[in-house]
């Protein structure tokens, strides 16, 4: 065995789709037993950078480790499965069926009745495919990813199709298994989600990572509130040394500044500058999410 | 429902290997035969169509002789089990078409199981299927009264159910060309014609003379002529050998060529 490698080594990646760059220099390295919130808007590369990952689509640059090894290496042996939005079932099986058939192409599995329980399928383990609910074939999925007992599981939007209570007992599930050591990525577009679940969010967007860090790290990125104002000639170190200010940024004619609270920052703005059209606002994690997902300025 | 949050211990897991043979095992085949056994169109075209064809078309010829003192019903059975092996096979290659199109193959890429495992268990699904339509078109003629020597029971059979393997390749060959769910709805028609210029369902010469010609190199002349071979004592040919061995490899290798670019798409 190799604990000592990072379960997931992303280095340069990049991947076009013709005139499209889907995935852009991203760089990512997951140790093992972190669970980590994959997180951007659609179109941001999050599929495409999962695909590759997978060994399911070949990066055009790049290269992409998994334990030390290559993606197929991982998959052949059991170590990564992956939850796919697009991974398709068939109607004509039943549930069991699926179940132990996909167990036969694994060198060595739990076993199925335990995994169909830990995957709340027992009770509909007869039934076929395709009379299966979205949720139900969702979980199903999920099943199949927890045959092998993998040291890595993708997770590509797996709730899709889940109503709330089977939500959060198959984020529950997944918690269980991570700490028992299960490396768990998953990719979403829901910010509470990855909130709720993720110890660590890697924000992507436009094929680049823009913000990683704990779910601490990245909900202080958002915290407090934002003062902005315009100010021609701003002295930037009398505004840093206010209390509560957090960064200060001057644009040109425009100052904004960061912080805790903004009575303090206002109050000097506008009795002992020359600001003007001085505006606050306060952040959550949706802005920060925004902010760094869609502004044309924001650095990685 | 409910989810039990009985974690894997991850300590005392046992050591990773690769499954046996790539992932081919007899527990897949006997899912897959269960479930082509659920479908009843497969079965509806492939056991029953050329059952109630025989009792149709054959019985009403009871009495009549081959010019060898064989019975017409025989030479009418054996080519509709000849027919229903290659419906069978086709139709098992073909649900790869299927299972594309659902994006199934894609779930496998995301488990040990070797491609060639998979098309190996396609194939002998088809086979099974292939033996199973042999065997029941067989047991329709026998219980309707065809009498005939153990051994060309047995060489038509074999040589029914043997030669169908070139339809197999070709249902593989177009599942791996059109990721369609429908796809037997267009390879039925087709099927059919190919049947008829094979002189599955008439006898060629009651066919215009140049069709006669084309017939012969089209690629079910060659396994029905191999099949009746034992009952009219005819034997086999070379332009008959040569049709069966040509269209194998060109199926067969159209086949390959598809897969392997199917698979390489990384």
């Amino acid at each position: 065995m190799t604990s000592t490698q990072p379960a997931v080594e992303l280095a340069g990646l990049r991947k076009t789709f013709g005139p499209v760059t889907a995935v852009d220099g991203l760089d990512l390295r997951i140790a093992p037993g972190e669970v980590v919130a994959f997180l951007g808007p659609n179109g941001a590369g999050k599929t495409t950078t999962i695909d590759m990952l997978l060994g399911l689509a070949r990066p055009d640059a790049g290269t992409v480790r998994l334990f030390g090894g290559d993606p197929g290496d991982a998959v052949r042996h059991g170590r990564v499965t992956a939850v796919m939005q697009t991974g398709g079932l068939l109607k004509d099986l039943t549930v069991a069926e699926t179940v132990r058939m996909t167990a036969q192409f694994h060198g060595r599995t739990r076993p199925v009745a335990e995994v169909l329980a830990r995957a709340g399928l027992t009770g509909v383990a007869d039934r076929l495919v395709g009379k299966c609910s979205g949720g139900e074939q969702q979980r199903l999925r999920f099943a199949l990813a927890l045959l092998p007992d993998p040291d890595l599981m993708i997770l590509d939007e797996p709730t899709t199709g889940m109503d709330v209570e089977g939500r959060r007992d198959f984020w529950q599930s997944i918690r269980a298994d991570a700490r028992a050591g299960r490396t768990v990525v998953f990719a979403t577009h829901y910010l509470d989600e990855a909130d709720a679940y993720a110890a660590r969010i890697v924000l992507v967007r436009q094929g680049r990572v823009v913000a990683d860090g704990s779910t601490a790290e990245i909900k202080n990125l958002a915290a407090g509130r934002l003062v902005r104002a315009t100010l021609p000639g701003a002295d930037q170190a009398a505004l840093a040394a206010l209390p509560g200010v957090l960064a200060v940024e001057v644009r040109g004619d425009g100052v904004l500044v960061r912080c805790d609270g903004s009575d303090a920052v206002a109050r000097h703005l506008l009795t002992r500058t020359a600001a003007r059209d001085v505006e606050i606002t306060s952040r959550n994690l949706e802005d920060a999410f925004l902010a760094l997902t869609t502004a044309d300025t924001t650095g990685a | 429902m409910t989810l039990t949050s009985s974690a894997p211990v991850a300590a005392d897991r046992p050591a990773r290997r690769l499954p046996a043979l790539g992932g081919f095992s007899p527990a897949v085949l006997a899912i897959e035969i269960r479930r082509l056994l659920r479908n009843r169109r497969t079965l509806g075209f492939t056991l029953i169509m050329p059952a109630v064809f025989f009792l149709l078309y054959g019985l009403p010829q009871r009495g009549q002789e081959l010019p060898n003192g064989r019975p017409v019903t025989a030479w009418i059975m054996i080519s509709l089990a000849v027919y229903a092996a290659m419906v069978a096979t086709t139709s098992a290659g073909a649900a790869v078409a299927t299972e594309r199109a659902l994006g199934w193959t894609r779930q496998l890429r995301l488990t040990p199981l070797r491609p060639a495992a998979y098309v190996a268990t396609k194939v002998v699904t088809a086979m099974v299927l292939g033996l199973a339509a042999v065997v029941v078109e067989f047991g329709v003629g026998a219980a309707a009264g065809v009498r005939l020597p153990v051994r060309v029971w047995l060489l038509a059979g074999l040589a029914a159910w043997l030669g169908s393997l070139v339809f197999a390749a070709l249902g593989l060959f177009v599942g791996y060309l059109a990721p369609a769910e429908n796809v037997m709805q267009y390879l039925g028609p087709v099927l059919a014609v190919l049947a008829m210029l094979g002189g599955l369902f008439v006898p060629l010469d009651v066919l215009p003379h140049v069709l006669q010609q084309v017939a012969r190199f089209t690629p079910v002349y060659g396994v029905g002529q191999l099949a009746r071979a034992p009952l009219t004592n005819t034997g086999v040919g070379l332009a008959e050998l040569g049709n069966i061995v040509g269209w194998t490899a060109l199926f067969g290798y159209a086949a390959s060529l598809l897969f392997r670019r199917d698979t390489a798409r990384v």
